[in-house]
């Protein structure tokens, strides 16, 4: 704990030209800081009553909005690095650009806005909040996402998702745009593969299923969390909600919950 | 279709003694026992029986004794019972053949041919009953070096020391998940783990909150599952483990079977009441060393780097190459886990078929991360099916610095190992969910009967160390010559880093 003191004075003395503030509002610079220093530096504002942070210059540095547990508002502009929002429990992240692989690993609560696409394992093994990345997204993303009653992490993609999407999927909603995005189609591969709870909404039609899920056309009660988000995703990103709601919708939901029930021999 | 397959095992009752008090039916989980009104008599289904011995221990007048089924095939040393009765269960199933616990196979178990030193003329053994004795035992990274300075007399440590797990005894409780195991093994173990001075490993399956209180001797376990996993089960917990493999399981994912997720194990894994809980094969944010290294990075950060970070990994072919880029990616604590080690569930051709003995593990990784410089960067974490006091000594004197025990602890609080853990009906209240059947582990006698046996084991270790000479655990930690291998070929002597007896 007294390093972690020492680092935030250190911090505060070496990069007090960085930080500008107004009521609560905070800009930090963090062009070249290395990602411990930046994180220290978020966690002090961010734990200590700061309500909005923006970030400018951001460059790869991990890990941001990892230990925050404030609902506050973080604004990145440049490409946060690895693990955006890891563990997260609180913060509204936006990312005014890309972001990369593993973002809301493992997250908690909060949200997290990309504008921009993101990469692999995006909301990988998600436990609540919302992720909306408006491009679109890397290999095995919302795999693993779990839900418990009222907790049920959002997953939107504005553009196309990579294969593997939503494997072992166990809770949670992932809803696929396809807007915006070079690949109109949907040529995911593997999508819900070993899913066992939780839905993906697909936004067209969907072709090529694998076993143990099964693809319909989504219902009036599907379209009410579909219409929502969608108005959400519409809200962050400036499409036009009537445009992205034209057309039909799928819902790809496991068949039973137990995929790999007739495997073993008891 | 007609099975193949006859009873592994035999009930015998005399009905003389049998007072027909029903004991039995109502322990036995798998409805071996039935009472029959029209007889007064009470009747086995053989076919049913795991040789758990629950029946036989609570039967108030032993009128109960099992045995193995003398109905065997013609003996066979290659076709063996266990090859032939396997094959017919898949003709039947088409399944996976599933058991519990660990390797049940001799071959694997190197500590029974290696022997310990003790003081005769030329150094003098120590007596523990009046001599102090330390077997404390710190894990965590340790600095390169230490800057001191002098200050009025007084010597001042100037290094920042990183976080450290303090031990009483160098035997901590290895991973048992809940959902593997019911909420009442995990309380049993973390009161036993509190009350002496060690810890207890949640496994991949979070903790529940009313455990948190025991937090400060919890090791809090993330697996590619990810279940329970949230900032405030970091925060409770004094480590964290990355999970990347199990020795029972190497490489392979696990499948908590639907039958133990209930409303509880549901809330606290999230996922649906009834589902399999899937643990990928890999962690799919680690392909690599480097990757390796951003999860524990990310787990530092979210919390503060208060706390050590653990990775534990199945003992196989590279170990010592995979320990030290561990090392490097930033772990505290390596924990190994041999090919002996236990499971809840797992396929036997894996449990008994992938991965390599403990001991190799340990003396392979503490040489090669001694040679590189980096042995005090991280400690090493033992584990695998170690059975007594003698297996900790010996893989102390090889190079661990503590070691996991769960089988044992399991067996302390009443496990027969009759390996059927994947069911989910332990008579025994352990390997279950069912709140009716783990009623049968009272946390109370439970924690009491975990104490004891580390008591014994502490005991043990202590009268070892002092016929050896040695007054300290740090001075046995890598001391390979105070082993000594019979029957070992000499290839073996030279991995494990020992002599031969007699040399």
């Amino acid at each position: 704990m007294d390093h972690t003191e020492e680092l935030i004075a250190e911090i505060s003395r070496k990069f007090l030209s960085r930080i500008r503030s107004k009521e609560s509002v905070y800009s930090v610079d963090a062009s070249g800081l290395p990602y411990r220093e930046l994180n220290t530096l978020l966690k002090a504002l961010g734990n200590n009553g700061a309500k909005k942070i923006e970030v400018h210059g951001v460059y790869g540095q991990r890990y941001i909005g990892t230990g925050i547990d404030k609902k506050i508002v973080i604004e990145l502009f440049g490409t946060p690095g690895n693990d955006l929002g890891a563990f997260m429990s609180g913060p509204r992240i936006v990312v005014h650009g890309n972001a990369q692989d593993c973002c809301g690993n493992t997250m908690d609560e909060g949200l997290i806005v990309v504008h921009g696409h993101v990469g692999d394992i995006a909301g990988y093994s998600m436990r609540g909040g919302k992720l909306f990345i408006r491009d679109d997204v890397g290999y095995r993303v919302g795999i693993h996402m779990k839900e418990y009653r009222d907790k049920r992490p959002v997953l939107v993609v504005g553009g196309a998702p990579g294969d593997f999407l939503g494997e072992y999927m166990a809770g949670g909603v992932i809803l696929v745009l396809g807007l915006n995005s070079e690949n109109k189609e949907f040529r995911a591969r593997y999508v819900g593969t070993g899913m066992h709870g939780g839905v993906i909404f697909v936004r067209g039609e969907m072709n090529n299923l694998v076993s143990g899920v099964e693809a319909l056309e989504a219902n009036e009660e599907d379209m009410k969390i579909v219409d929502g988000l969608v108005r959400e995703f519409c809200f962050y990103f400036g499409f036009d909600v009537d445009d992205v709601l034209d057309g039909k919708f799928t819902k790809i939901t496991p068949i039973n919950k137990r995929p790999y029930g007739n495997l073993y021999a008891y | 279709m007609k099975s193949y397959l006859s009873s592994e095992y035999v009930v015998h009752r005399d009905h003389e003694r049998c007072i027909r008090c029903k004991v039995c039916v109502n322990q036995c989980t798998y409805e071996t026992h039935y009472y029959d009104p029209e007889d007064d008599k009470v009747y086995s289904r053989d076919i049913n029986c795991t040789n758990c011995q629950r029946c036989v221990v609570f039967c108030p007048t032993n009128a109960i004794t099992i045995t193995k089924n003398p109905n065997a095939y013609k003996e066979n040393e290659n076709w063996t019972q266990e090859a032939i009765v396997s094959i017919k269960k898949q003709a039947e199933t088409g399944g996976v053949i599933l058991t519990g616990m660990g390797c049940d196979k001799p071959h694997f178990t190197f500590w029974d041919r290696l022997v310990l030193n003790a003081s005769q003329v030329t150094n003098p053994s120590i007596d523990p009953l009046r001599e102090p004795m330390e077997i404390r035992t710190y894990l965590g990274s340790k600095p390169d070096r230490l800057e001191l300075k002098n200050s009025d007399g007084d010597v001042l440590l100037m290094t920042e020391l990183a976080p450290q797990l303090c031990l009483e005894t160098p035997i901590m409780f290895s991973a048992l998940s809940y959902g593997a195991v019911s909420l009442n093994v995990h309380e049993s173990l973390a009161r036993a783990a509190t009350e002496f001075g060690t810890f207890f490993n949640t496994g991949e399956g979070g903790l529940d909150p009313r455990l948190y209180k025991y937090g400060d001797h919890t090791i809090v376990q993330v697996a590619s599952g990810r279940f329970g996993v949230h900032p405030q089960y970091l925060d409770v917990g004094a480590a964290i483990e990355i999970k990347i493999g199990q020795g029972a399981k190497p490489g392979i994912g696990g499948h908590l079977p639907g039958e133990k997720v209930t409303e509880d194990i549901s809330q606290t894994r999230m996922i649906p009441i009834g589902t399999d809980a899937l643990s990928p094969a890999p962690q799919h944010d680690i392909y690599s060393i480097e990757d390796l290294r951003q999860l524990i990075y990310a787990l530092k950060e979210a919390t503060d780097y208060s706390k050590p970070i653990s990775v534990k990994i199945a003992a196989v072919h590279n170990v010592a190459a995979i320990a030290s880029g561990m090392v490097r990616a930033g772990a505290d604590i390596i924990a190994l886990d041999g090919v002996r080690g236990a499971t809840g569930a797992a396929p036997r051709v894996i449990r008994d078929n992938v991965g390599i003995p403990i001991e190799f593990a340990i003396a392979s990784v503490d040489q090669r991360l001694r040679e590189e410089g980096i042995r005090n960067r991280a400690s090493i974490v033992a584990a695998g099916g170690f059975r007594s006091s003698a297996d900790v000594v010996k893989a102390i004197a090889l190079g661990a610095d503590a070691v996991y025990i769960a089988t044992a602890a399991l067996v302390a609080i009443g496990c027969t190992v009759c390996q059927k853990c994947y069911i989910g009906k332990c008579p025994w209240g352990i390997a279950t969910t069912d709140p009716w059947i783990s009623k049968r582990i009272n946390p109370k006698i439970a924690s009491k009967r975990l104490v004891n046996l580390l008591q014994a084991w502490s005991s043990e270790i202590k009268e070892m160390m002092g016929g050896m000479g040695i007054n300290a655990i740090e001075s046995l930690r890598g001391n390979r010559l105070h082993l000594r291998g019979v029957g070992l070929t000499e290839a073996e002597c030279r991995i494990l880093g020992v002599k031969m007896a007699g040399e």
